[in-house]
């Protein structure tokens, strides 16, 4: 058997009293497409935080491509081939957007600290920056300052920042959060587009997204994951019915078949 | 170029005319215009007012290194100022009492790169407790650790000469490029040269991937570690790169002055650093510069008007933090931005209103301080201009102070007002 991508073993978190996570158990393979989902207040954040470094664990471990990772820094795990968005955009936005695209690509093309180069020289790095905008279908908003953006551009420089540094493990957290419904079809091609061969986590509230795109679904609740498995299986699962899901999965069922 | 991707890169960045002009041109303008003032033949006075302006330049513009491009706020950057003057100035007696060996090699010509290596040094000491933290705690910390150095140039005296400072005499060592380094339009060329250099350094500097860094940690250091950059190490990085520059302007400073006292790592030049910086302009980077240019020259020229030359300044401060928090550098810009995207025309006279209400609003201020100021003094000097004689008895005077003012202030909300609407 290969190493799962991300491995989460009896995860806990507590703020306080609070318990927050009280006990995950994850694997995710290598490529696969998973989808976190559960009502709010789950802890869904939380299990994004603690995976990305934002938080330390109380116990438990997760492993990245078979490396602890629980309670390093986030920029060590970035390293390491882990890559996060958020849920409220997180851009530079004072800078361009190709400038954006560039301070996610610096460090993966070993540009690190360094004070000796000048940015606009760095070959490659413009190279790989316009590959991204590219892909990502921003080119052609490449000189316009990030905070001029309409939200859903920024939304997409929020996932190819998140995508420029090549990490090979990529979170989303609600990338289609605020979208409108011809939005939503366009981020969710794109997502599939620039995670391809990828391993990817996702959490969202949508669920058209959700059973759209993921191989396997976990369901969230109160902290803890009360059913894995692929999408026809959650949508059965009578446990996911009555915890979360409700009559929005009944729709989406009957839509399926309509 | 077949490949459409490369292609676009070529188009994302800017062509090479615009980064010459953008990049390479102001460089080489401020090389031109420091090459081309002894041409004119300057007084004494003025060769020493640009030598001051030179080095207030360089040590503003080390300051927007932390404030401006780093958003870190600090109160304390004399510090570095202060110590790498001071190591330049050991080294400087050094040159004079060398008997042989390195130091007698040594040019005072190069003295501020050893205030360069003194701040670098003095920044990663100092630095490393105190960039773990940024934003109010960083703040609180700088200015503890100046009140710290302050206290302690008063205490080692062999290190920094007590009360009379440490002095030294420039005229030693071997000379560089046949400048004895006496008279003071020799020392001018010292100082246009290490102008240049310290210019020229920090621009390149804003253009490296660190500089690129710092600007986005101070916009997002959350974002920045998702990126695979430790924002407390691009902080620490980056405050030693401003600490060694303020080193390098303090070098300049001890050549320039010969005298180095424990006031110099004060909390005085600590707030006017932040002074000169604030109102050139911290968004741009010249703004400093600007803004250590108009400051030194308010500092010595301003104070042969008026005693009261430092209430100006700090009203000039509190001005343009409330109406113009882009600076100097900002209004400038600004009003030359209107001539490329057309502009000018419908804001010249908004412009215009709020120039004419800020200078009649000015001008009650001004006959309000002078008459204040001779008064307080109590010797019976009274303040004079155009032959009036203008004390708190003459009803001139009350006429002269509120009718301006209140006139300005009309005017200037009127201009406001009219801003508003245009934009509603």
């Amino acid at each position: 058997m290969t190493t799962p991508a991300l491995s989460i073993h009896g995860l806990k978190k507590n703020f306080g009293p609070a318990e927050i996570i009280r006990g995950v158990d994850l694997d995710i393979a290598p490529g696969e497409r998973h989808a976190i989902i559960g009502p709010n207040g789950a802890g869904k954040s939380t299990l994004f935080n603690l995976i990305s470094g934002g938080y330390h664990p109380t116990s438990g471990s997760v492993k990245l491509n078979g490396q602890e990772i629980g309670g390093v820094k986030p920029y060590a795990i970035n390293r390491m081939g882990l890559s996060r968005s958020f849920q409220v955009s997180n851009i530079f936005s004072n800078m361009t957007v190709r400038e954006n695209v560039r301070c996610g690509v610096l460090y993966s093309m070993g540009y690190g600290y360094s004070f000796w180069r000048n940015v606009g020289n760095l070959k490659e790095v413009q190279e790989k920056t316009a590959e991204i905008l590219n892909s990502v279908g921003l080119l052609d908003k490449a000189s316009l300052p990030a905070a001029l953006l309409p939200y859903a551009d920024q939304r997409t420089l929020e996932i190819a920042i998140t995508i420029a540094g090549g990490a090979d493990v990529i979170l989303l957290d609600e990338p289609t959060a605020g979208m409108s419904h011809s939005e939503t079809e366009r981020a969710v091609a794109l997502i599939k587009r620039a995670t391809e061969g990828k391993t990817l986590i996702i959490v969202e509230h949508d669920m058209g997204v959700v059973f759209g795109m993921a191989d396997r679904i976990s369901v969230l609740v109160y902290g803890e994951i009360i059913a894995t498995g692929k999408p026809e299986e959650i949508r059965g699962d009578p446990r996911v019915r009555e915890a979360y899901l409700g009559d929005e999965a009944d729709e989406h069922a009957e839509g399926g078949a309509a | 170029m077949n490949n459409p991707i490369a292609q676009s890169v070529a188009n994302l960045a800017p062509t090479g005319g615009q980064k010459f002009r953008q990049r390479v041109l102001p460089l080489i303008i401020l090389a031109i215009i420091v090459v081309a003032i002894p041409f004119f033949g300057p007084s004494r006075t003025v060769y020493a007012l640009l030598s001051v302006m030179g080095i207030n330049i360089v040590f503003a513009l080390s300051y927007n290194m932390l404030l401006g491009r780093g958003g870190l706020l600090s109160f304390g950057h004399a510090v570095y100022f202060g110590l790498g003057g001071y190591a330049a100035m050991h080294a400087m007696r050094a040159i004079e009492y060398a008997d042989g060996g390195f130091w007698a090699g040594f040019p005072v010509f190069g003295l501020p790169i050893i205030g360069f290596a003194g701040g670098a040094l003095a920044g990663a000491i100092i630095g490393w407790p105190s960039c773990r933290r940024a934003g109010t705690p960083f703040a609180m910390i700088s200015l503890g650790v100046a009140e710290l150095i302050a206290a302690a140039g008063f205490m080692f005296n062999s290190i920094f000469g007590g009360e009379e400072g440490i002095s030294g005499d420039r005229m030693n060592g071997p000379e560089l490029f046949g400048l004895s380094m006496g008279p003071v339009s020799d020392v001018y060329w010292f100082i246009a040269f290490w102008l240049v250099v310290g210019v020229g350094g920090m621009y390149a500097f804003t253009r490296t991937p660190l500089g690129k860094m710092s600007e986005a940690t101070r916009d997002n250091p959350e974002r920045v570690e998702f990126v695979g950059y430790d924002p407390q190490r691009v902080r620490y990085l980056v405050f030693i790169f401003a600490g060694a520059f303020a080193g390098m302007a303090g070098g300049m400073a001890a050549v320039y002055f010969e005298i180095f006292t424990p006031e110099a790592v004060s909390l005085l030049p600590s707030g006017f650093v932040l002074l000169m910086a604030y109102i050139g302009g911290i968004a741009y980077f010249a703004g400093p510069v600007i803004g250590a240019i108009v400051l030194t020259y308010m500092q010595s020229m301003l104070s042969d008007f008026t005693e009261a030359w430092l209430l100006y300044l700090g009203l000039l401060f509190m001005l343009i933090v409330m109406y113009a928090p882009r600076g100097l550098a900002g209004i400038i810009f600004g009003v030359t931005g209107s001539f490329s995207n057309g502009t000018f025309s419908e804001m010249i006279g908004k412009w215009l209103q709020q120039l004419a209400g800020a200078f009649l609003a000015f001008l009650g201020l001004i006959v309000l301080i002078e008459v204040s100021v001779n008064w307080s003094n109590g010797f019976g000097e009274v303040f004079e201009p155009f032959g009036l004689h203008l004390t708190f008895a003459n009803p001139l005077t009350w006429v002269l102070i509120v009718v301006p003012l209140a006139l300005g202030i009309l005017i200037l909300r009127r201009a406001n007002r009219e801003t508003e609407e245009v934009l509603a």
